[in-house]
């Protein structure tokens, strides 16, 4: 991933996040109207939903568990929880509030691992309804600032959420991407949520502040829109940069919601916080407390799958790749590290088993159609240089149009028959003659020569001969 | 709960509910609040240390229901009763200062 940017004069950056999820139940929080993406506006309401006048809520008992989930799998203490409602005037809430959890959260004190045993603390993660989604028209940005009006769909209002707080423990816009991501990995792992930041089921306010060590911390910024991992890294940055601006320019910060930008890459004022706390938040009169017994929490406990950070460590030792790397990050949280152990149980390569699943398999899901027998003979076959690199991709692809196959046939069908080492050192030893100057210049150490001598004996292989094993047998033969 | 509720107070929670008291309502309001109040220093006056505090009157807990859909109401007939609707919308009025 990319470098971090340190602040200048020894500014410290301060991040926090608030990260709210959409669960992945059937229904909604507190009614039984459906909670699905995409569906025509204002199809899935009902009466709780609206607001209107004598529908009571009821709690919905597969969103309480995932909700359960989320705080378990993030090494919460799970505890009796009561519910408030947060009280604002704003259309895409009809009831005119927000039923929320304040002072009794369900899931409290965790903490999430990010790489190099960086600990960030979890200080909540509550339950919560999603609200209407507004869209504004008129004025000249679309955006409500000097809009003319609005439209209101509810078929997100009443969706469950859990909003996830971690403390103030983040330290570098890459930690803060880590943690995100990390996060998101272990939503999918667990089921809770799809966790996909483009459609909105993932969305992450950053907490930005500033100080200098030492010192207590600054006057934080809260920013939203923050709709991408990169995005998070993108607007820490140029927050942390404006707030030390400010402040070294001699202006004080206020504490403020700002809006960030992806186009421009600013953030900018949304509003001030001068009115906080005024929600007047008093319990829900129309829920009672929810109190999960132990059972409760062992059996949710128990039924938890295996989590990414044990799956990745499990796959590195599996195939020797980097337990904090690309690949195995990017496997596991496609849930494909069962499939890659079962195509190493199948006697393949296990590094290019990783790997072909990683660069290959992006839209196959958990269980790929491509039988594990046959991924592991293709990596043998490029291991055992039946195969050249080249080759083994252009089979693989084959391998995955057509859902499986004899590999080995798909080999000589493309006649991608083996040169052997001999005939491949025959055709190295007539390029060594018919390009003296070439060669000797790489037996002087210019290493840039090497890639011609390589390039024409791959030619004159007519791509049969594998591009490492001539590479292997230069070298050797490099006086 | 020792200090009496202030015109102030009164003048602020009416703006965060959108009420708008004339001055004479205000200082009606403000004067039946404090009777209210006044009941809650007959609750200070009692020893409660032991008791836990209640959230419901109610001896119940864990009211749950299955997570199964049941069919959403009529668009058409729920749009009929908006005083204003468009393209399965409902229509409203710009608002500003508050987005969540």
């Amino acid at each position: 991933m990319s470098e971090v940017t340190a602040l200048p004069n020894g500014w410290q950056l301060i991040v926090g996040l608030e990260v709210h999820v959409e669960l992945a139940t059937k229904t909604k929080m507190f009614s039984a109207s459906a909670n699905r993406f995409g569906d025509e506006p204002n199809t899935n309401i009902d009466p709780v939903t609206l607001g209107l006048p004598g529908a009571l809520p009821v709690l919905n008992q597969h969103a309480i568990e995932l909700a359960m989930r989320i705080g378990l799998a993030l090494n919460c203490k799970v505890q009796p929880c009561t519910f408030h409602r947060k009280n604002y005037f704003y259309p895409d809430l009809p009831k005119a509030f927000q039923i929320t959890q304040y002072d009794h959260p369900l899931n409290v004190d965790g903490h999430l691992m990010l790489p190099g045993d960086v600990c960030i603390g979890i200080e909540r993660a509550h339950l919560e309804e999603d609200t209407g989604k507004s869209t504004h028209f008129g004025g000249s940005s679309g955006r409500i600032h000097g809009s003319d009006y609005s439209l209101i769909d509810f078929n997100r209002a009443g969706v469950p959420l859990v909003e996830i707080v971690s403390r103030p423990d983040i330290r570098t816009s890459e930690q803060a991407r880590q943690y995100v991501a990390e996060l998101r990995s272990i939503l999918l792992a667990v089921g809770a949520s799809d966790a996909k930041m483009e459609e909105g089921s993932m969305r992450c306010d950053v907490n930005v502040s500033v100080h200098k060590p030492g010192t207590p911390f600054g006057t934080r910024c809260e920013i939203k829109n923050v709709n991408s991992i990169r995005s998070v890294g993108r607007a820490i940055d140029y927050e942390s940069r404006r707030q030390v601006d400010v402040i070294e320019g001699g202006g004080t910060i206020r504490q403020e919601t700002r809006h960030w930008d992806d186009a421009t890459g600013r953030t900018e004022t949304l509003r001030t916080k001068e009115d906080a706390d005024d929600y007047r938040y008093f319990l829900e009169p129309d829920l009672v407390p929810l109190v999960p017994d132990q059972s409760w929490i062992d059996a949710v406990r128990a039924a938890l799958p295996k989590l990414p950070a044990a799956r990745r460590q499990s796959l590195s030792e599996l195939c020797g790749v980097d337990k904090d790397g690309e690949s195995a990050f990017v496997v596991v949280e496609r849930g494909q590290d069962d499939y890659v152990a079962a195509v190493v149980a199948a006697g393949g390569d296990p590094r290019r088993a990783v790997v072909y699943v990683q660069q290959a398999f992006a839209e196959q899901g958990a269980t790929p159609k491509v039988p594990a027998k046959d991924l592991a003979a293709l990596t043998i076959l490029e291991r055992d240089s039946k195969v050249t690199s080249t080759q083994a991709k252009t089979l693989l692809t084959d391998l995955i149009e057509a859902g499986g196959g004899d590999v080995a046939a798909m080999a000589s069908k493309r006649g991608f028959e083996a040169l052997d080492t001999s005939a491949v050192e025959a055709m190295v030893d007539a390029a060594i003659a018919a390009e003296p100057g070439a060669w000797q210049k790489y037996c002087n150490g210019e290493e840039k020569a090497l890639g011609a001598l390589v390039g024409a004996i791959m030619k004159s292989s007519k791509g049969k001969a594998d591009g490492k094993v001539i590479t292997a047998l230069l070298q050797a033969k490099r006086p | 709960m020792a200090e009496k509720i202030s015109k102030e107070t009164v003048v602020k929670v009416s703006r965060l509910a959108r009420l708008s008291l004339t001055t004479e309502e205000t200082e009606r309001m403000t004067a039946q609040l404090a009777g209210m109040l006044e009941h809650f220093r007959d609750i200070d006056a009692l020893d409660l240390a032991s008791v836990e505090p209640m959230t419901q009157p109610y001896p119940l807990k864990n009211v749950l229901r299955k997570d199964v859909e049941l069919p959403s109401l009529d668009r058409d007939e729920v749009l009929g009763q908006a005083p204003s609707a468009e393209s399965g919308r409902f229509r409203v009025p710009p608002t500003i200062g508050f987005d969540v």
